[in-house]
């Protein structure tokens, strides 16, 4: 089970990932991240600081995501996660695609910079 | 097939031959009928030709009397056999009959008295003889006819019956048939309960006469045409009567030697309850006339009910059922038109229309809504509403009355039927009972049309599944490449959803073989598809000998066509070159290999770079896999796995992980690989708590020698 909180924050869009994700919940996040990419954001954090687990179908997701965001010129930047779950990105490879952050702070200088 | 042919046939034959028997004894009953016709004719005249003219009989007194009752018998079982054969008759069928019976009667009845008639007055027409041969024409087909209307007001007399009014008719028709043998006996002793009885019979005929629930089933044409019939039968009842008294007068007068029916219990029970209960269904139809219609509308409700619970199972979508609900309220309330508004999605709706166009609805609603009418068009509220008196500001509107229900599937609202009448004040309180019931059950049939949808999909996909997992299986090898340098011994169980775990081994030479384990993301169909792409492509690609990253470049390049959005592989690949101890190998994504050091005792995982394939879909996937390699020493080990096996839960939600994994290897390092993989097992399922595992586990573990 998943919860995502959508919160703006001077133009960037702030999901913040409650629970874990796994192929059923997947599709939430798809859809959260779809609904902002729609909304016209080009700043988006993902706060996986309450991220529990997250399975290689939410993986997925970040990953569909990273040429269209490219083409789009869309800045994601994800931060806050716990080893464990950095862990699964890292064993995948995908931090090396994505853009990861420790925390907030130094996710929005991160996302400003790109 | 022949027997079954035979059985067929002989049951035919049966069926036929019963049929065949019970029309050979209607036809037999009727010759009896005839014949014992002509024996009363026959002894009857001969009694009153000898009495007349003072000459002792030689045809005994009790004789005709007898012959009378055997022809009533006869003629009893004829039209009793006859209506039985008859089960699809219907009311009016039947009214038709006991008239045609009775047209028959009366117009025989009146060609003779038309040729008393023609020869006036003489010596022949007043002669004794003549009007007891007169008589005894008119007497049989009274009976016949009475018997005919008998077995006819049986029929609708026992039209839904009870326990107790079967007990009291068959009272009565016993009582009537034995008071036959009591006619047949002319015993004095017995003289004095003729009226008693015959007043018994008429009683029970009253009780009997109350029966009419055949009425209410006529609707208003049968009602009219069984009053006609009824009012001929009735006609014809008393014409027959008149015509009998006046014979048995003349006949009086004359000869007292006659068989005269006023002595006949039965006969004179008979002309009671059959006039009695024509008369009473005459006037009961009449009374019903009025309300006829009402009970044709109940009717029809029943009927429209049943339609609408009943399309379920044979319309193929909710449109249908819609349009049945449309349809059935219109009809039952007398509605000049009706539209019904589904919710699409939140704020979309779609109308269906009956008898308005859809821009005359909209346009309704729209001005209700303007209106700031509250009530079940705005989908808000959930009563039904009888909204008529916000139409007759809507200028050039047809409508004058309108009655909006709301449509519930699972407690929510998902429309509103509404319903239209150009006459004001045109929809009442039962009214609006129905419809709502109708809306009710329109509701419960599209609940139960999703959910049969919902079942059916569920079935489609378990079927899905089963496919899916046979076709997993059948792609992990169910040998695996061994050597004098190593041994191998594999494991893969998959949860009731598929995984796409796949490990595999193939030789590339004498001192080379290649080995693979990949976990292809999603579940399913898809990840058995997939898995089967990755098998392709590894056992293409590790034959030509190529080094692994290479392999996982060409395998990227190859699967970037096939995978969908968002779907990815997981792999590692590794060649092991026997010649020179060596093992190279290259990680895409995959889990870090477990590897066991034999001269240390160490134990580490190779947490190298490299990115899942199907990740990055261009050539810069190079820039992303690299190729490691070292040398292997006798004893080492490497375990290999999916994730299933480090993230199995235990009750508390921990995960088996990492540390755990190497040591459970360490326990067991000295065993064969075989046994190694049957305690890490164990030890997963011990960790878990359950044998219902929720991921796949695979493992393939390598020792080398």
């Amino acid at each position: 089970m998943i919860h995502i909180k959508r919160l703006q924050e001077d133009g960037t869009d702030v999901l913040a990932l409650i629970g874990e994700i796994d192929a059923s919940s997947s599709i939430e996040l798809d859809l959260a991240i779809a609904k902002s990419v729609g909304e016209g954001f080009t700043k988006i954090l993902i706060d996986c600081s309450s991220l529990e687990y997250i399975s290689s179908a939410g993986l997925g997701v970040f990953m569909s995501y990273i040429e269209e965001f490219k083409d789009k010129n869309i800045k994601m930047v994800l931060f806050g996660m716990s080893d464990k779950v950095a862990n699964t990105f890292e064993i995948l490879g995908l931090h090396e695609l994505l853009q990861i952050g420790k925390d907030k702070v130094q996710a929005k200088t991160m996302i400003n910079e790109l | 097939m022949a027997n079954l042919g035979l059985a067929i046939f002989l049951a035919l034959s049966r069926a036929f031959i019963a049929e065949m028997r019970t029309k050979a004894i209607i036809r037999l009953l009727f010759l009896v009928s005839a014949v014992t016709w002509l024996a009363l004719l026959f002894t009857d005249i001969s009694i009153v030709l000898s009495t007349t003219n003072n000459i002792k009989s030689d045809v005994p007194q009790w004789l005709p009397r007898v012959i009378l009752n055997l022809f009533i018998l006869s003629l009893y079982f004829y039209y009793k056999l006859k209506l039985e054969k008859d089960e699809i008759l219907n009311f009016v069928d039947l009214l038709w009959r006991v008239f045609a019976t009775g047209l028959v009667a009366t117009v025989i009845s009146l060609a003779i008295k038309l040729l008393d008639i023609v020869l006036g007055s003489t010596k022949l027409t007043t002669h004794v003889l003549f009007i007891d041969f007169v008589y005894l024409v008119n007497l049989p087909l009274m009976i016949g006819f009475l018997i005919m209307a008998f077995t006819a007001w049986k029929r609708l007399i026992l039209y839904q019956k009870s326990k107790w009014l079967l007990r009291l008719w068959n009272i009565f028709e016993w009582g009537l048939l034995f008071s036959l043998i009591y006619n047949s006996l002319d015993l004095p002793l017995i003289e004095g309960i003729f009226v008693p009885l015959l007043v018994a019979f008429i009683i029970i005929g009253l009780v009997l006469s109350g029966n009419m629930k055949w009425v209410a089933y006529l609707n208003f044409r049968q009602k009219w045409t069984s009053l006609l019939l009824l009012l001929l039968t009735v006609f014809y009842l008393m014409y027959g009567f008149f015509t009998l008294s006046s014979l048995t007068e003349t006949l009086g007068s004359k000869t007292t030697f006659f068989t005269d029916y006023r002595d006949h219990i039965f006969i004179l029970a008979m002309m009671t309850f059959v006039s009695l209960y024509s008369i009473f269904s005459f006037l009961v139809i009449l009374f019903n006339l009025p309300t006829t219609s009402v009970f044709e509308q109940k009717l029809e409700e029943v009927v429209n009910f049943q339609r609408i619970s009943q399309s379920i199972q044979t319309e193929q979508n909710e449109e249908s059922v819609y349009n049945i609900l449309l349809e059935t309220s219109v009809s039952t309330v007398f509605a000049d038109a009706a539209w019904l508004e589904v919710k699409n999605s939140e704020t979309t709706t779609r109308v269906y229309t009956y008898k308005i166009t859809d821009a005359e609805s909209r346009e309704i609603i729209k001005h209700l809504n303007d209106q700031h009418v509250k009530g079940v068009l705005d989908q808000g509220s959930d009563k039904t509403r009888n909204l008529s008196k916000h139409l007759g500001s809507l200028k050039g509107a047809r409508f004058r009355s309108i009655l909006a229900f709301p449509i519930y599937v699972k407690g929510e609202n998902i429309g509103t039927l509404a319903l239209l009448r150009e006459l004001a004040e045109g929809f009442n309180k039962e009214m609006t009972k129905i419809v709502s019931t109708f809306a009710n059950q329109a509701g419960i049939s599209i609940e139960n049309f999703r959910l049969m949808e919902e079942a059916l999909q569920n079935e489609r996909y378990k079927e899905e599944l089963k496919i899916a997992k046979t076709v997993q299986k059948s792609l992990l090898p169910e040998v695996l490449e061994q050597d004098e340098d190593f041994e191998i011994a594999a494991f893969s169980e998959s949860a009731d959803e598929v995984g796409g775990d796949y490990y595999d081994t193939l030789r590339t030479s004498d001192t080379e073989v290649a080995l693979i384990i990949a976990d292809v993301s999603g579940k399913g169909t898809t990840a058995a598809f997939h898995m089967s792409q990755m098998k392709g492509i590894f056992h293409s690609l590790a034959q030509q000998c190529i080094e692994p990253d290479e392999f996982m470049r060409r395998a990227n390049q190859a699967l970037v066509y096939c995978l969908e959005r968002g779907s990815f592989i997981s792999a590692t690949f590794f060649l092991v070159n026997t010649a020179t101890k060596k093992v190279h190998y290259s990680r895409a994504g995959h889990c870090p290999v477990l590897y066991y050091h034999a001269d240390t005792g160490i134990t580490e995982y190779f947490r190298d770079k490299g990115i899942a394939l199907g990740m990055v879909r261009n050539r810069s996937y190079s820039s992303f896999i690299q190729a490691y390699q070292f040398d292997y020493k006798s004893g080492d080990i490497m375990v290999l796995y999916t994730d299933g096996i480090t993230e199995a839960k235990n009750d508390k939600g921990d995960e088996f992980g990492y540390e755990r994994l190497a040591d459970v290897l360490v326990e067991v390092k000295e065993q064969l690989p075989k046994d190694i993989q049957q305690h890490l097992i164990e030890k997963l399922y011990e960790f878990s708590g359950t044998q219902n595992i929720n991921d796949d586990y695979t493992t393939m573990i390598v020792k080398f020698k």
